[in-house]
C-alpha cells in the first residue's frame, strides 16, 4: 500500500500504458460473441430476393412458388409492409428509402421480397423461386447525365417536390446543393491572382468492407410487447430511436444490443432494410428473426462510400502563398440519399477542405445527385466527407507546386497555419483548436533523408535504361473529427454528446457504461486507462460495457473518429465528478478539510503527511459504510459531454514507390507516417489503428473500384475482385508521432484511427503521381492500380506498344 | 431434403451427426457442433474467416461440404488451448497486438497454427505468404506477422526444452 507512488502509478497500468487487450482472451480463443453466433430457441432466417436490374416497374411478385418451398414460413414484400407504413423509411440525411422495392426498382440488387423460414437453406431456396416480373427503365449511373433537362426522372415518388431536406432542388434527380465560404471574395482572390491552377479530380465509389457483414437478430415478445434487437450498429441508442419512431413500441419497450462486431469502419452506421425486416417479421411471426447479409449483398447495398467528382482550383503569389480556394463538387449519391452525416450537413464535414493551410478566401460548393445505384455515401473511415476534402486540397497543394517548380514540401511550409495562429479560424468556418504542422512535417523528412530521396531520384530519371520510375508522395493533412458540439452536430434531431456512467463500487472495483461501442478500437482497454489515472482505480478491475440500451446511457455511438474525442472527455468528466466526492470523503475520513488533502496517483493524502492518507479503495468501502453526514451514499456519476469544439488532428506521411516502367505496378518502397493525436492514452493501440488505417488506405488508393455498366449492372461486388490486401501486397509502416493536446479537450486527446486513412490516400496518389511529375503529369485517378498506371506509361511514351 | 449421418473427431471428441449433404462445414460446425469462432466473412473463399484444421491442412470451411469430412479429425479455433494453456499462436496474438475487432482472429490462428508446423522457423516474407489466404481489415497484418514470428519462437523454445528434458 505504501509503495512508491511511481511504482504505485505504474501498476495502475493508466494513460500512456501500452496495455495489452482486455477484449483479446475471448477473441483469440473463439467465444467473441457476434450477431451471427446469436441463436434463440425457434428462430427463423430471412433471406432477400434482390433486383438483377437496376431500373425498372414490378410488374408482378409471384410469392405461391416459394411459399411451397419446404420450410419457408413467409414471404413479405413492399405491399405487406404497406399496412404497417414501412415500406418507407426516413433516412439520416432527410430522405426517405424504399424498405422494399415499392413498385419501381432504383438500383441492381435492391431489396424487393423477403423470405423468411426456418434454416438459412430452405430462405435461400425460397428467394429462387419467388418469381418478380419487371418492365426494365433506362438506367442512369452518371451523376452528370441525371442532371441533364431530358434525363430519366429517378425518383417518382418526390415528383413537383421543388424542396428537399438541404434547400431547393433545380432537377428531379438533384437532392441538394450545400455551400461553404464567401464566394465573391474568393472570386476576387482568383481575378487578381498571378498564378491559378485547376484539376479535376474524381474519387471513385468504395466500399469499407469490414469483415464481419451486417447482420441482426430480431425477437420481439408479444406478451410483454417488448422488442430486443441484437444488431451490428455503431450507434445502438440511435437505432432505438429510429425503430421505436418507425414501429410505434414505446422507446422504453425497445433494447437494441450491438455485440462484438466485426469491423465497422462507417458500414454500420446506417439503417438498413434487411434490419427492418427482420424486425417486421419477428413482431408479424412472434417468433425470432435473423438476417445476416452475405459478401456480395454487402458490396453491392449496404454502405458505400465517396463517389465524389471535384474540380479543385488554387490561386497563388509566384512564390506559392496560396490567396484562394475553389471546390465544386458533383457528388452520386446513388437511388436515396441516405448519408449518416449530422443533419445540418448534407456533404458532412467537406468544409475541412482548406487543410493545414492559411488560406484568406475560399469557397465550396457541393451538389448532391440521384443515380440508379446503391445508397449510401457513409463516413468509410473519415469524419463525414473529410476524407474527400483533405484529397483535393493536398492533391492542389501538388499540382500548385508543380506549376510553380516548388518542391512540395516547401509549398506546404510557405502556406501552414503557423503554431501561434492557434485558434485559427478557417476561411470555410472551422475553429482549428491547435497545431504544430512545421515541427511534424520537418521531422518526416529528417527521418527520411528527404534531400537524398529527392536526388536519387534525379539520378534515375537522368538513367534512360533506369527499369523504375521513382515517386515521392507528400502529404500534411488536418482532420475535423469528434462530432461534434450539439449546437452544430446531430443526427435526427439528438445532439451528438456522448456518455458515460461509472460506478465504483464498495470493494474499489468499477464498471463503466459508456453510448459508444468498440469495433475493434479496444475501448475495453483504453476507456478502463482513462479511469485508472483519473481515479486511481487498477485499469485491471475496471469493466467497460457499450452496447446494450438497457444498460448505458444515451449516446450516438463509434464513427467519425467520435469516441475519444467525446466519450472520452465524458469519462474523465464523470470520473472528476466521483474524484470530487471522494475528496469530500476523504477529508471526512482523516479529519481535516478539503483543501487540506492533495491527490497522489491512487489516494488523499494529508498536505505534508505522506503516513495520512485514503486510498480510493478506502473511500469507495468508506462510501457506502460511513458516508459522511449530508452526504449520500454510493459512489458513481454520469455524464453527458457535449464537446465546445471538434478537434483537429493532423499529420504528415511521405511515401516513396517504384513503378516498373514495363508493367505499371507501383511498389511502395517506404512509407513514413507521422501523427499527432493529442495526448496518448494506449500508444500500442494507435500503432495498430495507424496501421489499420494505412491499409485501408493503401487498398482505396491502389486497387478499390465500384464500378457499374452503362446499364447500372454493378461490377465487381465480390472478394474475388474487389480489392482487399493480403499481407504480401500490404507494405511495411514506418511510425511516428508529435504531441500537440487539444487544449479545449479535457485529456488533450484528439482522436487517431481514422487519419490514417484520410492522410494517406492522397499520398499514395502523390507519389505515383510524382513518378511522372517530370513528364508534365499533374494528376492521375484512383485506383492506381498496375494496368491503370500502365495506360499512364504509354501515354507518356514510356511503355511498349500493348 | 434427405439428410446423411456424418461422423468426424472435432477438437479430439467423436461427432455423430445427420445432415442436408449440401451443408457446408462452416455451417455444420457453427451450427450444429455450436462452435461458433469459426467465422463467416464471404462467399468466395478468398478472406479465410472460416479457415479450420481438417487432417492436417488448413482449410476454407465454407467451401467444403461436411459430408467431405466424414472420418476426418477437426480443429477449430476452441479446440487450441489445452487444459487452460493458451497455444503459442494465440499467445503470440495477444502479446503482439495481432488483433483488432476479432473476427479474422480464429482464421488467422488455424491458419498459423498449420503454418507453423509446416514451416516452424519462418522469415517475415514466409510468414506473409504463408498467411496470405486470410484477410484482415484491422490490422495491416504488421502486427499479426509479428504475433506469428512470436509464435514460432514460443514452439521452437518449447521443442528445444522437450529437447533437452530428452537428452
Amino acid at each position: 500500500m505504501n509503495a512508491p507512488a511511481t511504482e504505485r502509478e505504474k501498476a495502475l497500468m493508466g494513460m500512456g500504458e501500452a496495455r495489452l487487450r482486455k477484449e483479446d482472451a475471448r477473441f483469440i480463443q473463439g467465444k467473441g460473441n457476434y450477431v451471427d453466433d446469436i441463436k434463440l430457441p425457434g428462430m427463423l432466417h430471412l433471406d432477400i430476393v434482390r433486383a438483377p436490374v437496376a431500373h425498372a416497374r414490378i410488374k408482378r411478385i409471384g410469392k405461391e412458388a416459394a411459399l411451397q418451398v419446404p420450410g419457408v414460413v413467409a414471404v413479405l414484400t413492399a405491399e405487406d409492409l404497406k399496412p404497417l407504413k414501412l415500406h418507407w423509411m426516413p433516412t439520416l440525411a432527410g430522405d426517405v428509402a424504399a424498405v422494399l422495392a415499392d413498385e419501381k426498382v432504383h438500383f441492381q440488387m435492391q431489396e424487393v421480397a423477403v423470405v423468411v423460414a426456418e434454416d438459412r437453406y430452405a430462405a435461400a431456396d425460397g428467394v429462387e423461386a419467388v418469381e418478380v416480373e419487371y418492365e426494365e427503365l433506362p438506367a442512369v449511373v452518371d451523376p452528370f447525365e441525371a442532371l441533364k433537362p431530358d434525363a430519366p426522372v429517378l425518383r417518382e415518388d418526390l415528383a413537383g417536390k421543388q424542396e428537399g431536406a438541404h434547400g431547393a432542388r433545380y432537377h428531379p434527380n438533384h437532392i441538394f446543393t450545400w455551400e461553404a465560404g464567401d464566394k465573391d471574395a474568393a472570386d476576387a482572390a482568383f481575378a487578381g491572382a498571378p498564378v491559378t491552377v485547376k484539376e479535376q479530380l474524381f474519387y471513385p465509389r468504395v466500399h469499407p468492407c469490414p469483415l464481419e457483414t451486417c447482420g441482426s437478430v430480431a425477437s420481439f415478445d408479444p406478451v410483454r410487447g417488448e422488442l430486443t434487437v441484437w444488431i451490428t450498429s455503431q450507434a445502438p441508442h440511435v437505432v432505438r430511436t429510429v425503430v421505436s419512431m418507425l414501429s410505434g413500441i414505446p422507446e422504453s419497450k425497445v433494447r437494441i444490443v450491438s455485440p462484438d462486431i466485426g469491423g465497422g469502419f462507417g458500414n454500420k452506421v446506417g439503417i438498413y432494410p434487411g434490419y427492418v425486416c427482420a424486425i417486421v417479421a419477428s413482431i408479424v411471426l412472434g417468433r425470432p428473426v435473423k438476417w445476416v447479409e452475405d459478401r456480395i449483398e454487402n458490396l453491392s447495398s449496404t454502405a458505400f462510400a465517396r463517389d465524389y467528382h471535384m474540380t479543385g482550383e488554387l490561386a497563388a503569389t509566384q512564390d506559392g502563398r496560396v490567396l484562394g480556394l475553389r471546390v465544386n463538387v458533383t457528388a452520386d449519391h446513388g437511388a436515396f440519399d441516405a448519408c449518416a452525416d449530422p443533419s445540418r450537413y448534407p456533404a458532412g464535414m467537406f468544409h475541412i477542405c482548406t487543410g493545414s493551410y492559411d488560406i484568406p478566401a475560399a469557397y465550396c460548393r457541393v451538389d448532391g445527385v440521384y443515380t440508379n445505384k446503391a445508397p449510401g455515401g457513409v463516413a468509410y473511415r473519415c469524419s463525414f466527407r473529410v476524407t474527400e476534402a483533405v484529397y483535393v486540397i493536398e492533391r492542389m497543394m501538388d499540382v500548385l507546386a508543380q506549376k510553380l517548380g516548388i518542391d512540395k514540401a516547401e509549398i506546404r511550409r510557405r502556406n501552414f497555419i503557423r503554431r501561434e495562429q492557434f485558434p485559427y479560424h478557417s476561411a470555410l468556418g472551422f475553429e482549428y483548436d491547435s497545431g504544430d504542422y512545421e515541427r511534424a512535417l520537418q521531422k518526416v523528412l529528417d527521418a527520411v533523408d528527404y534531400p537524398a530521396l529527392r536526388a536519387e531520384q534525379a539520378a534515375r530519371r537522368a538513367d534512360p535504361d533506369c527499369p523504375t520510375l521513382m515517386g515521392i508522395g507528400l502529404v500534411t493533412f488536418t482532420e475535423v473529427v469528434g462530432a461534434g458540439p450539439s449546437k452544430m452536430c446531430d443526427i435526427l434531431g439528438v445532439g451528438m454528446f456522448d456518455s458515460c456512467e461509472i460506478r465504483v463500487h464498495p470493494t474499489g472495483s468499477a464498471i463503466a457504461r459508456m453510448g459508444t461501442i468498440t469495433q475493434g478500437q479496444g475501448h475495453q482497454t483504453t476507456y478502463a486507462q482513462i479511469i485508472a489515472t483519473e481515479l486511481g482505480i487498477p485499469s485491471d478491475v475496471v469493466q467497460v460495457e457499450e452496447g446494450d440500451t438497457s444498460t448505458a446511457p444515451y449516446g450516438l455511438g463509434t464513427y467519425g473518429s467520435r469516441s475519444t474525442p467525446v466519450a472520452g472527455a465524458a469519462i474523465a468528466m464523470a470520473a472528476r465528478k466521483i474524484h470530487a466526492k471522494a475528496r469530500k470523503i476523504a477529508a471526512h475520513l482523516l479529519e481535516v478539510g478539503e483543501a487540506d488533502l492533495e491527490w497522489e496517483v491512487d489516494r488523499f493524502k494529508v498536505r505534508g503527511d505522506d503516513d495520512k492518507f485514503k486510498t480510493m479503495q478506502d473511500i469507495a468501502w468508506a462510501a457506502y459504510h460511513e458516508p459522511p453526514p449530508g452526504l449520500e451514499p454510493g459512489l458513481e456519476a454520469v455524464h453527458y459531454y457535449d464537446p465546445p469544439n471538434f478537434t483537429f488532428p493532423f499529420g504528415a506521411y511521405l511515401c516513396v514507390v517504384d513503378i516498373d516502367k514495363g508493367t505499371g505496378e507501383t511498389h511502395v518502397r517506404r512509407f513514413y507516417a507521422l501523427d499527432d493525436c493529442g495526448t496518448r492514452i494506449n500508444p500500442m493501440i494507435i500503432e495498430g489503428q495507424i496501421h489499420g488505417g494505412l491499409t485501408e488506405g493503401y487498398a482505396v488508393a491502389m486497387g478499390q473500384l465500384l464500378s457499374f455498366d452503362a446499364q447500372g449492372n454493378i461490377q465487381g461486388n465480390t472478394l474475388m475482385d474487389y480489392f482487399l490486401p493480403t499481407a504480401v501486397e500490404t507494405p511495411a509502416w514506418e511510425t511516428d508521432h508529435t504531441v500537440t493536446p487539444s487544449p479545449h479537450h479535457p485529456l488533450g486527446a484528439k482522436g487517431v484511427a481514422e487519419s490514417p486513412h484520410v492522410g494517406s490516400i492522397p499520398t499514395f496518389t502523390s507519389a505515383v503521381v510524382d513518378a511522372f511529375a517530370h513528364l508534365d503529369v499533374t494528376h492521375m485517378d484512383m485506383p492506381h492500380t498496375a494496368y491503370r498506371v500502365w495506360q499512364q506509361l504509354r501515354r507518356s511514351g514510356l511503355a511498349g506498344p500493348a | 431434403m434427405p439428410k446423411k449421418i456424418v461422423a468426424m473427431r472435432v477438437n479430439g471428441r467423436p461427432v455423430e451427426e445427420a445432415v442436408e449433404p449440401r451443408t457446408l462445414l462452416v455451417h455444420f460446425l457453427r451450427e450444429q457442433c455450436q462452435l461458433t469462432g469459426t467465422h463467416i466473412g464471404c462467399d468466395t473463399s478468398h478472406c479465410g474467416a472460416c479457415t479450420v484444421d481438417v487432417d492436417g491442412q488448413s482449410v476454407k470451411s465454407c467451401t467444403h461440404l461436411a459430408v467431405q469430412c466424414e472420418g476426418s479429425e477437426i480443429r477449430t479455433v476452441e479446440g487450441l488451448a489445452q487444459a487452460g494453456v493458451l497455444h503459442a499462436v494465440q499467445e503470440g496474438f495477444y502479446r503482439e497486438h495481432g488483433l483488432q475487432c476479432g473476427f479474422c482472429t480464429p482464421g488467422m490462428l488455424m491458419r498459423a497454427y498449420r503454418f507453423l508446423q509446416d514451416c516452424p522457423d519462418p522469415t517475415e516474407a514466409e510468414v506473409r505468404a504463408g498467411m496470405s489466404g486470410n484477410l484482415c481489415r484491422c490490422t495491416g497484418y504488421q502486427n499479426i506477422v509479428k504475433a506469428v514470428l512470436h509464435a514460432a519462437r514460443l514452439l521452437r523454445q518449447a521443442e528445444d526444452a522437450t529437447a533437452k528434458a530428452a537428452a
